[in-house]
């Protein structure tokens, strides 16, 4: 469009308070993530002082080091990946398959189906009720109360519904018909290798879900080996309890204690990045199919 | 049905022939080849059920199941005697909750704290999308927009970390800065005059960008037919924007307000969970990190079981009233 032509000294001034608006927006939001990654490298008294404000000084790895040789947070990782493995295969296996049946015009009582699925997103038993059933069902302390509470999204379902109904041609299903296959050996042949765009969409909204929930592991498990990172993270953060690993540093007591106080900030900002670090490192690629999801459930307001 | 065709012959007899006559096969041969098709196809589709099936398991056992079980909240629940078992008392908890001396203070906090975050949280990512749908420079757009919506993914839980890092009295930046500009540092977490701020703010600064894509999409969908006809009639830049593209998203801005507003009291209580401490408490408790505290830290089933159903119940009725009320004025709502 040529609409600069057209352009007036108002419409000017209205520009440029709209490059101003975003560009405050951007180093709102930018700042503290420069921050935290100054900060993690930085000399602890310099961060604690104030004086590291936005580049990185005295650099030193000291804090990555620590967080490096502590148990907790390795086996929390590993955990975690376990959990988010495990729980988006899960998600996956239900959310795909009850999407596709339920995107079929030819499938009997759909409506009703999916009525009784967008039901729950206004209506639940609450916590309570909803604890005691996974505490009856026995799951309490095991890996299955950390992916089987969560084993479906109701947003999710009708995210990838709405994408079985646009994006997969009816005629390919008509003729699969035609040729004799069953519903299972289409899905498996012709529609699950279709949905690589919806199934990547899915197991990243699932994945980064699992990875950040705390929630689950802080109401269903009380065996700290079994704690996913957020909660070691939670401890180290929020309760701003260091393990005894952590920070079993040589040298006097008087000394240890003092790097002790000066560390644990330092390694604060560490567990920061090295928790975020795998969606850190798959948001750029990745970004596009996040919002694509978005605006793919978002059709239907 | 047919009751009014005939005019001559009288009920009885209308009623015969109906039966006798030929709306009998009539109505049969109808029905009959459309049941069976129906069921022919649910034979056909079998396979469709079973796709379904762990959902539907998911659904009844995690969801419907608890919803059963919230009549608990009614009773004495008791562990080992089950929901059955358990000796009914009807509002006793309730009663007990609404004549507690919390009971104002957590409402005030509930409804205080989610609506500060809806009239906060609420305009900014429709002011945000607007401004960005009015940049061409696809560079710049595309920088401001995957920054902003990078703390989506950060976790609550490092979140508030970063807060409660950062709002440190001693060692925190922001007080340094407060203390750089010649004021005192202001203990943001204990303080129980902040609590509200901190939450509203960290939760804009979390989510303002990500709560754009919604709103550009909508964007994106209006007629540029209509924005070169309106610079053809002279309007200037902001013209365009209240005229075109504001109603064009009207429509999602009142979708997101009802679902905003349906879970005023749903308010996510894990950040706050997260940030609370016995010095903040007094504006930080709400009914959602109440339930958790009663029920699952003091093992009180039935009591939180009823503070949370009071929650749901109120919750409902924001949420059936204001759909309404858009319904009427707007004609958009959820259903």
């Amino acid at each position: 469009m040529n609409s600069s032509i057209h352009e007036t000294k108002t419409d000017k001034i209205f520009k440029a308070f709209v490059y101003i608006f975003l560009t405050g927006a951007l180093v709102i939001v930018l700042y503290p993530l420069i921050y935290i990654v100054s900060a993690s490298i930085s000399n602890p008294s310099d961060v604690n002082t104030g004086e590291m404000w936005l580049f990185p000084k005295g650099i030193t790895f000291e804090g990555y080091r620590l967080i490096f040789e502590n148990g907790d947070i390795w086996r929390g990782y590993l955990n975690t990946i376990f959990y988010t493995a495990l729980g988006t295969f899960i998600n996956l296996a239900v959310t795909i398959p009850a999407a596709y049946a339920l995107a079929r015009k030819d499938f009997v009582g759909r409506n009703l189906l999916m009525g009784m699925f967008v039901l729950t997103m206004f209506f639940s038993g609450g916590l309570i009720p909803t604890y005691l059933v996974v505490k009856n069902l026995g799951l309490i302390d095991t890996i299955w109360a950390m992916v089987l509470p969560n084993a479906a999204a109701v947003w999710n379902i009708v995210i990838a519904r709405v994408f079985f109904q646009t994006s997969i041609p009816k005629e390919l299903e008509e003729a699969a018909i035609i040729d004799g296959a069953s519903n299972f050996k289409m899905f498996v042949k012709i529609i699950l290798p279709l949905s690589a765009p919806i199934i990547a969409v899915m197991a990243l909204f699932y994945g980064v879900g699992h990875w950040n929930g705390y929630f689950n592991a802080l109401i269903y498990l009380s065996d700290k080996e079994m704690f996913p990172l957020q909660l070691v993270l939670r401890e180290i953060l929020v309760l701003q309890e260091m393990s005894s690993q952590s920070t079993n540093l040589t040298g006097t007591m008087a000394e240890a204690m003092h790097s002790k106080q000066q560390l644990a900030a330092v390694i604060k900002y560490g567990v920061m990045i090295v928790s975020t670090l795998p969606i850190i490192i798959v948001y750029p690629f990745l970004q596009r199919y996040f919002v694509k999801g978005v605006m793919i459930g978002s059709l239907k307001g | 049905m047919s009751t009014s065709s005939s005019t001559a012959t009288s009920p009885l007899q209308q009623k015969e022939n109906v039966n006798k006559g030929f709306t009998k096969p009539h109505k049969l041969g109808l029905k009959h080849p459309r049941k069976l098709r129906k069921s022919r196809k649910i034979l056909q589709n079998w396979q469709l059920y079973i796709f379904v099936l762990p959902a539907f398991l998911y659904f009844l056992i995690f969801h419907y199941i608890p919803m059963y079980g919230v009549q608990i909240a009614f009773k004495n629940f008791i562990p080992t005697l089950g929901i059955w078992g358990s000796e009914w008392v009807g509002f006793e908890h309730f009663t007990r909750f609404f004549e507690s001396y919390y009971f104002w203070d957590l409402i005030k906090n509930t409804l205080g704290i989610s609506v500060y975050e809806l009239i906060v949280g609420f305009p900014l990512p429709i002011i945000l999308a607007l401004a960005l749908n009015e940049v061409k420079d696809s560079f710049f757009k595309r920088t401001v927009q995957t920054v902003t919506y990078a703390p989506h993914f950060i976790s609550v839980v490092v979140m508030s970390g970063m807060i409660i890092a950062f709002l440190s009295p001693a060692t925190g930046i922001i007080n340094h800065g407060i203390q750089f500009l010649g004021f005192e540092p202001i203990a943001f977490l204990s303080d129980p005059a902040w609590f509200k701020t901190v939450y509203v703010l960290s939760g804009v600064w979390q989510s303002t960008g990500w709560g754009t894509i919604i709103y550009l999409a909508a964007l994106a969908g209006v007629d540029p037919q209509h924005h070169e006809a309106a610079i053809v009639d002279g309007a200037t830049r902001f013209q365009r924007i209240w005229h075109i593209n504001i109603p064009a998203i009207v429509p999602t801005m009142i979708i997101l307000l009802i679902m905003n507003v349906g879970s005023i009291m749903a308010l996510g209580f894990e950040k706050i969970l997260l940030l609370q401490n016995p010095l903040n408490l007094e504006s930080s408790n709400v009914i959602a990190t109440f339930v958790y505290q009663a029920g699952l830290l003091d093992a009180q089933y039935s009591f939180a079981s009823a503070v949370g159903l009071f929650n749901a119940v109120i919750n409902a009725i924001l949420l059936i009233t204001v759909n309404k009320i858009a319904k009427k004025t707007s004609e958009t709502s959820l259903w």
